[in-house]
């Protein structure tokens, strides 16, 4: 079995040059599994109580953002050399006010999500580990959209 | 001091079946993909029972079963559909232990709680709405000598409902009983964390509805609550959870042209004014207890007072004195009536916590108390429980103004009135608030400048039926504990009538 690395989205947010957001290796290995089931998929991060302040994943398509959603990162989750996966990662702009001084993994926990999201039937649950960031336009420094990176 | 046994021991209030299935058409149903999922309970993170796995196909059986119902129903007359919630109302009083202990154990909060607060509450709400739909009434107006427009108030006739795990029988309650009473038929789809303790209470009431009127699919939301939400056979939905999730129910809506109302969650400020420590007396006391109720409900509740806003010249004595108070709460197992902070809902719930707590210190808020899991040994070790926690720090940090659902409070301090309204109100949500003040017109300026929904003035978390609940900004649409909650789920007919033999002249 290839090892599976983190993978680290692109950089989308106008004027930024760093990352927003990774997928740890147990993220995208359920990914791969879920792509599988119900095709290409996105996320949105939630706010609000119960299961919300997680991020929510859907088939592509299934929830539509709107100029009031900012999209933080492109991730490629296909195994290298095969066609790409894109997973494509947004948050409603209001949120992503307070936000914006955070780099997000997520990782996956055991759970019992509710919402719509599609991992649920796994016993899983999709979550955000948060670290703080100096500035995500401020330092140069090419980053190629959708690299694997080896994990730390 | 009383600990209730276990759920299925010897004498226990309650034993639960290995194994439940839908509740539609007046039976218990198989799902017809013939699946269940394990329900866990959080008190000791081990599973207790297993649950229908409901799918589209399930959700349209139980559609089924409220289209035949809803005719009926909907012509029942008011006095008879009062008649049956006064009725399930004392059949949740009468088995308010065995309702008490199962809702414990399927959600992980006190049964101090359950029986003092969700279980009394939801026999009070069946009433409520009783004593309304007995007393709205309809109205007339004369256009002229021979027209006269009658205004009636009809059912909408088949709604679906999605319904959170924080109070599971009480959430259900607040959608039911308005529905119920307005004559409509329900498809219900309560959450998977805790699908067991409404099936508990269907067993005991299922036979006064009849049967149809009330059907449960339980199941994923992916596979269950999102072939009801975006069903063409329901003419209103209403749900109860997170903003994402709160969207795509509204495109459901507005795919299948229906009302939805939502509440979404919140930030709620609770705010301490410097006349409130004028007295070390009853009133302090009682603001002491209210800082401390972010812990309520293992702070597992949309209002939770999960920002302490303390005014400047008391913020030192005031915060130290809550500290110290919260310091006191007891935590541990969630069957005695000792027990104030019992467990989060589920493992996901908890690492979500500790997350935040990670965040919290990474910004650079000053722990103040707790932050740790807990690991309460024995039976409990592998519950899902997590310290009550006090931060200090500014109203931009993540952990201001994001719901952390725990029992997590962010504090900090507001040097005047301005400020505090201002603080108070910088945050996406406007659910809750709480304002404590010994000057009347200071608590009242402050009520009404708050952006939310419920300000509680000298009090909080009572949630009493008849006082209107719901959301301003992203914390959601409509209301719901008031009468006005029935115009939610009624529409209005108006017969216009003419008295008049003669033509309008035009052919």
């Amino acid at each position: 079995m290839p090892r599976i690395d983190n993978v680290v989205a692109s950089v989308t947010v106008p004027g930024e040059t760093i990352p927003r957001v990774e997928f740890v290796p147990a993220t995208v290995e359920l990914l791969r599994k879920l792509w599988d089931q119900y095709g290409p998929l996105m996320f949105h991060q939630s706010g609000g109580c119960c299961d919300g302040s997680s991020p929510m994943c859907f088939p592509e398509g299934d929830f539509r953002t709107s100029d009031q959603d900012v999209l933080l990162g492109r991730l490629d989750i296909a195994p290298a050399g095969a066609d790409a996966q894109v997973i494509d990662f947004w948050m409603s702009s209001e949120q992503f006010e307070y936000w914006s001084h955070t780099f997000l993994t997520i990782d996956v926990v055991k759970g019992r999500g509710s919402g719509f999201s599609v991992e649920a039937p796994e016993g899983v649950r999709f979550m955000i580990r948060s670290r703080l960031m100096e500035g995500f336009g401020s330092q140069p420094g090419p980053v190629q959209p959708g690299s694997v990176t080896p994990a730390p | 001091m009383t600990i209730y046994s276990v759920p299925g021991s010897a004498d226990s209030k309650v034993t639960f079946k290995p194994r439940y299935e839908n509740w539609i058409g007046g039976e218990w149903v198989k799902p017809v993909k013939g699946q269940y999922f394990e329900d866990i309970s959080p008190v000791n993170g081990k599973p207790f029972a297993e649950v229908a796995r409901g799918t589209a196909e399930d959700i349209e059986l139980a559609l089924d079963a409220a289209h035949k119902a809803a005719p009926a129903w909907g012509k029942t007359s008011t006095t008879a559909r009062a008649d049956i919630l006064n009725k399930i109302a004392d059949v949740i009083d009468a088995n308010l232990e065995l309702l008490s202990v199962a809702e414990t154990w399927d959600n992980g909060k006190p049964v101090r709680e359950t029986l003092n607060a969700d279980l009394p509450l939801a026999a009070d709400h069946f009433r409520y709405f009783a004593a309304a739909i007995r007393s709205q009434e309809g109205y007339f107006a004369e256009m002229d000598d021979s027209m006269t427009a009658y205004h009636y108030h009809e059912p909408l006739g088949v709604v679906g409902q999605i319904i959170p795990w924080n109070f599971p029988i009480l959430m259900a309650v607040w959608k039911l009983a308005p529905a119920l009473a307005a004559g409509n038929a329900i498809v219900l789809k309560p959450a998977e964390q805790t699908p067991v303790s409404i099936l508990v209470l269907v067993e005991l009431i299922g036979d006064i509805l009849p049967p149809g009127v009330l059907n449960i699919v339980n199941g994923f939301g992916v596979e269950a609550g999102k072939p009801l939400a975006s069903s063409p056979r329901i003419r209103k939905i209403a749900f109860t959870g997170e903003t994402t999730t709160g969207r795509l129910i509204l495109q459901y809506a507005s795919a299948n042209i229906i009302p939805a109302t939502l509440e979404l969650g919140g930030k709620s400020p609770n705010v301490f004014f410097k006349d409130v420590a004028d007295h070390d007396d009853a009133f302090y006391d009682k603001a002491q207890e209210g800082f401390v109720l972010f812990a309520f409900n293992n702070g597992e509740v949309c209002t939770a007072p999960s920002r302490a806003l303390i005014e400047k010249p008391i913020y030192d004595s005031f915060l130290g004195d809550a500290v110290a108070r919260t310091a006191k709460a007891v935590q541990g197992n969630p069957l005695d009536t000792d027990t104030m902070i019992g467990a989060q809902s589920s493992n996901d719930q908890l690492e979500k916590i500790l997350s935040y707590i990670d965040i919290g210190k990474q910004e650079g808020a000053k722990l103040l108390l707790g932050g740790e899991r807990v690991d309460l040994g024995g039976d409990l070790t592998d519950g899902f429980y997590v310290q009550p926690t006090i931060f200090e720090g500014h109203n931009k940090m993540r952990l201001f103004q994001e719901e952390i659902f725990g029992p997590v409070l962010a504090v900090t301090s507001f040097d005047g009135y301005d400020d505090a309204i201002s603080i108070a109100n910088d945050t996406l949500y406007g659910l809750g608030a709480g304002v404590w003040s010994r000057n009347g017109n200071v608590a009242y300026r402050a009520g009404r400048d708050i952006q939310a929904g419920r300000v509680w003035v000298n009090n909080y978390h009572a949630y009493p039926a008849g006082a209107a609940f719901g959301g301003y900004k992203s914390s959601g649409i409509g209301r719901e504990n008031n009468r006005l909650a029935l115009s939610a789920y009624q529409q209005t007919k108006n017969l216009l009538v003419s008295y008049s033999e003669n033509k309008l002249g035009f052919f």
